[in-house]
């Protein structure tokens, strides 16, 4: 890699002049983006795919997102790498298998992709599975294809159809159909058809693969593409897509040192996820693709998000001891609180920073629920109140409540119920500060209805948080947590009945004074053991 | 992007990206750019007809520096033929035994990728349409190197002017298997001098054409590159690169799979097929 000075180094140069945290200038960005460009086509990434990308980081970046644990350039990689996992794909799909067996799966792509050893690991693959899969030699046209493909079959240890010799000789699409009368006969419940690599301009052998594919009604068509492939890749897999259509992609020959830019443009141009990611020779090297790992690859982000992790880390340690020194000397304000709830909109650092507690892991899965509109509404009531009010809620008597309800545009019940879920959250955190246990319903005794358990709280969670230990992935994967429990037309005030976080109960007009009922403990039991 | 009536900034952008779309990668791209900038403006023209006449001169003067001739005099003259998986490389070598037989040159083609899964029976498949000679592995997964030795024994035995020898793909990243070429290499100079190393590089590939050249020049003393699959919509723009920081000459072009669709490298023709 000596010719090129990677992306880390430039990105270090560039960083050394921009050591001020906060928001991002235009020049910052700039010189950032400009330097991303270039390692994007370096990696290549096609063109067309680079210009919109870079367009989107520079936009996201300059929208005044702020992350005060980071400098500005550190910042602007932290979208990008976001950026890119999202492209990629945020989670690796799974092979859709047919209802009624046999499952088919028809590959496709260049000559030289890798297609014919990819066929024989994935037979193994699914073999190991308790699979019974068959491969089909509707390779025709290079010369030992069919042979070849026997020989992979035999080492990979199952079965191979091919009744006809190639190299010339045979019509592949009746190859592929006769195939799946053979598999329904022998009772394989996978079919994998292995076909010739041909060109996407070739016009008679892109037709030729729609006919094997309408003979055969696969249920994945694989796109088989070299890793090392260039600018091309956006064209064939276009040429493709609009010859065949692929329902997923696999990447070869990723134990190269290509940067495999190529990814990022057929993910992006086709819009279909890549599936599989081969990796040798040998017919054991092929796993499911890994969509974060191949972002650090394309721009050879491995330092710089070691970096941003530590920065991250840093300062999340440095504010939960300061969050903790509040909670155990009471002087954890309403101030406190709201930002706590707001850094919990950017990146979820309120988890984690629970999580620093300790004895506090049991909360991370409530907290996984929480409600972005919380903290619109709390941070509407907050902000009208006074400073004064804020350091001491004791001054909040009913005069001052309904001031502030109507400052915030929200009811005084409403403010009542902030104030009492602040005190009730505060009155926790300082038992989790102190190193206490908290008690949580239907495990034991609860002081205060504090976490969970909302009206709403009767569907199932959907997900949970990010275990993955790259922050950038985790704070992707949170947001879409984040922002997959939002409900349209939660604005106009309309109250909404879902999903409650940190002690700010969503259910608005029922104060839950008691603690939660029956029925409430009950499901939160059940989300519990999961 | 020529058919304009005045180079503007459009003309401009529209080059850059013909040229990074064709894989000259952003180094020359950026260079290319620059020099025809200032040539421009040298020549006070403003014309896109000259600015193309210029990209076209500027390519052809870059690529012709190298001389293209394959030197076989020796013999037999030894061909090692080496590159990464699926490029091209037994293809070329069917391809290439059937040119020199049209010359009436007697050809040998050594088996000597013993690792791919029928790679042996391809390359006889070929042999065979191209009426060369085949030298097997006796044994399943032989070494390479012995291969390779008996390939340029059986041409010194039997007067066979050329022998081809087909290796394995494998990527130039892994260590040992480019110390198999080293030994593939050494192992035939003990009996003769090797006339040609060829790499043979895919025209799809991107950036990483370079760090494959680089790692098989060192490896195995490449002496040539054959640049395969130019028929299909890749450009191949990263040869340029390619052949200036290493000095090593395009030798043959690869521009589909049948037997005869190889050509030797012609400047003028190969920067037509990139710019039109
Ligand atoms: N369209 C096109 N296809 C080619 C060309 N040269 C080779 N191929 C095809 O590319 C695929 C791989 O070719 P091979 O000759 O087997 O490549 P290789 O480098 O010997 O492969 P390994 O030995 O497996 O590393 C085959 O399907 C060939 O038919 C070419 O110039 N144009
Ligand atoms: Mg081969």
């Amino acid at each position: 890699m000596a010719t090129f000075g990677n992306l880390s180094d430039r990105l270090a140069e560039t960083f050394r002049n921009l050591r001020t945290k906060g928001k991002l200038s235009p020049a910052d960005v700039d010189t950032t983006v400009r330097e991303i460009r270039r390692a994007l086509l370096d990696a290549d990434v096609a063109l067309d795919v680079v210009k919109e990308f870079t367009g989107r980081v520079r936009e996201r970046a300059l929208g005044g997102e702020v992350n005060r644990a980071l400098n500005p350039a550190q910042q602007v990689v932290q979208i990008v790498n976001e950026e890119l996992i999202t492209i990629l794909g945020g989670e690796a799909r799974q092979i859709q298998f047919a209802k009624k067996p046999p499952t088919v799966i028809m590959l496709a792509g260049l000559q030289g992709a890798g297609k014919t050893t990819l066929a024989g690991k994935l037979a193994k693959w699914l073999a190991k599975q308790q699979h019974t899969p068959l491969l089909v030699a509707a390779d025709l046209q290079r010369p030992n294809a069919v042979q070849q493909l026997e020989v992979v079959a035999r080492q990979a240890g199952v079965a191979v159809y091919a009744p006809q010799p190639g190299n010339g000789v045979g019509n592949p699409v009746r190859v592929a159909k006769d195939s799946i009368k053979w598999a329904i006969d022998k009772q394989y419940d996978v079919v994998i058809v292995d076909t010739a690599g041909r060109l996407g301009v070739d016009a008679d052998m892109m037709k030729q693969a729609a006919d094997i594919r309408k003979a055969v009604d696969p249920d994945e068509v694989l796109f088989v593409i070299d890793a090392m492939i260039g600018q091309d890749a956006v064209a064939t897999a276009k040429a493709f897509q609009a010859g065949v259509d692929f329902t997923g992609v696999v990447l070869t020959k990723l134990d190269g040192d290509a940067r495999g830019g190529a990814a990022l443009s057929v993910a992006s141009v086709t819009g279909r996820p890549i599936i599989f990611a081969s990796t040798g020779e040998s017919l054991d090297d092929f796993e499911p693709f890994h969509p974060d790992r191949m972002a650090s690859r394309i721009l050879d982000l491995g330092d710089i998000l070691t970096l941003i992790e530590q920065a991250q880390g840093a300062f999340d340690e440095e504010e939960a001891a300061k969050v903790a020194e509040k909670f155990r000397t009471d002087s954890f304000t309403l101030d406190d609180f709201l930002g706590q709830m707001q850094q919990l909109r950017g990146a979820g650092s309120l988890k984690k920073m629970i999580g620093m507690l300790p004895g506090a892991g049991a909360m991370k899965e409530q907290l996984n629920n929480f409600d972005e509109r919380e903290i619109v509404r709390t941070e509407a009531i907050i902000q009208s109140m006074t400073k004064a009010e804020r350091t001491n809620p004791k001054l909040l008597n009913g005069s001052r409540r309904v001031r502030i309800a109507r400052g915030s545009g929200m009811t005084v019940t409403d403010v009542n119920q902030l104030v009492q879920r602040f005190e009730q959250a505060s009155k926790m955190m300082k038992t989790v500060a102190k190193g206490g246990v908290p008690q949580i319903p239907g495990m034991g005794p609860m002081p205060g209805a504090a976490f969970g358990g909302g009206r709403g709280r009767q569907q199932p969670p959907k997900k949970k948080g990010s275990k993955s230990g790259n922050p950038a992935k985790r704070a992707t994967e949170n947001a879409a947590i984040l922002s997959g429990e939002k409900v349209p037309g939660a604005g106009g005030g309309t109250p909404a009945p879902a999903g409650t976080g940190f002690g700010l109960g969503g259910g608005r007009g029922e104060a839950p004074a008691g603690g939660p009922s029956e029925k409430e403990l009950e499901s939160l039991q059940k989300f519990l053991r999961r | 992007m020529f058919a304009k009536r005045t180079i503007d900034d459009e003309t401009w952008d529209d080059l850059e990206t013909a040229l990074i779309t064709g894989d000259f990668g952003i180094d020359v791209t950026d260079q290319i750019v620059g020099d025809l900038r200032a040539k421009v403006a040298r020549y006070n023209t403003t014309d896109p007809k000259d600015l193309q006449r210029m990209l076209r001169e500027t390519l052809e003067e870059r690529f012709s520096t190298l001389d293209s001739t394959l030197k076989l005099t020796e013999r037999p003259a030894i061909v090692l033929v080496v590159g990464v998986n699926g490029v091209g490389k037994t293809t070329t070598i069917g391809k290439f035994a059937k040119f020199l037989a049209n010359y009436n040159r007697t050809v040998v083609v050594g088996a000597a990728d013993t690792f791919r899964a029928a790679a042996v029976e391809q390359v006889a498949t070929w042999a065979e349409r191209a009426g060369a000679h085949i030298v097997r592995p006796q044994q399943e997964g032989q070494d390479p190197a012995s291969v390779a030795f008996q390939t340029v024994d059986y041409a010194k035995r039997n007067n066979i002017e050329i022998a081809i020898i087909d290796t394995a793909g494998r990527l130039q990243t892994k260590g040992g298997l480019m110390d198999e070429l080293t030994k593939i290499r050494r192992v035939i100079e003990k009996q003769a001098p090797v006339a040609e190393v060829l790499l043979v590089l895919d025209a799809t590939t991107g950036q990483n054409g370079l760090l494959q050249a680089e790692a098989f020049i060192e490896h195995a003393g490449v002496t040539g590159l054959v640049l395969t699959k130019l028929d299909g919509s890749a450009k191949a723009g990263f040869v340029l690169a390619v052949q200036e920081r290493t000095g090593i000459p395009i030798k043959l072009i690869g521009q589909g799979e049948g037997i005869n669709d190889l050509t030797g490298f012609t400047p003028h023709v190969f920067v037509q097929n990139l710019i039109g």
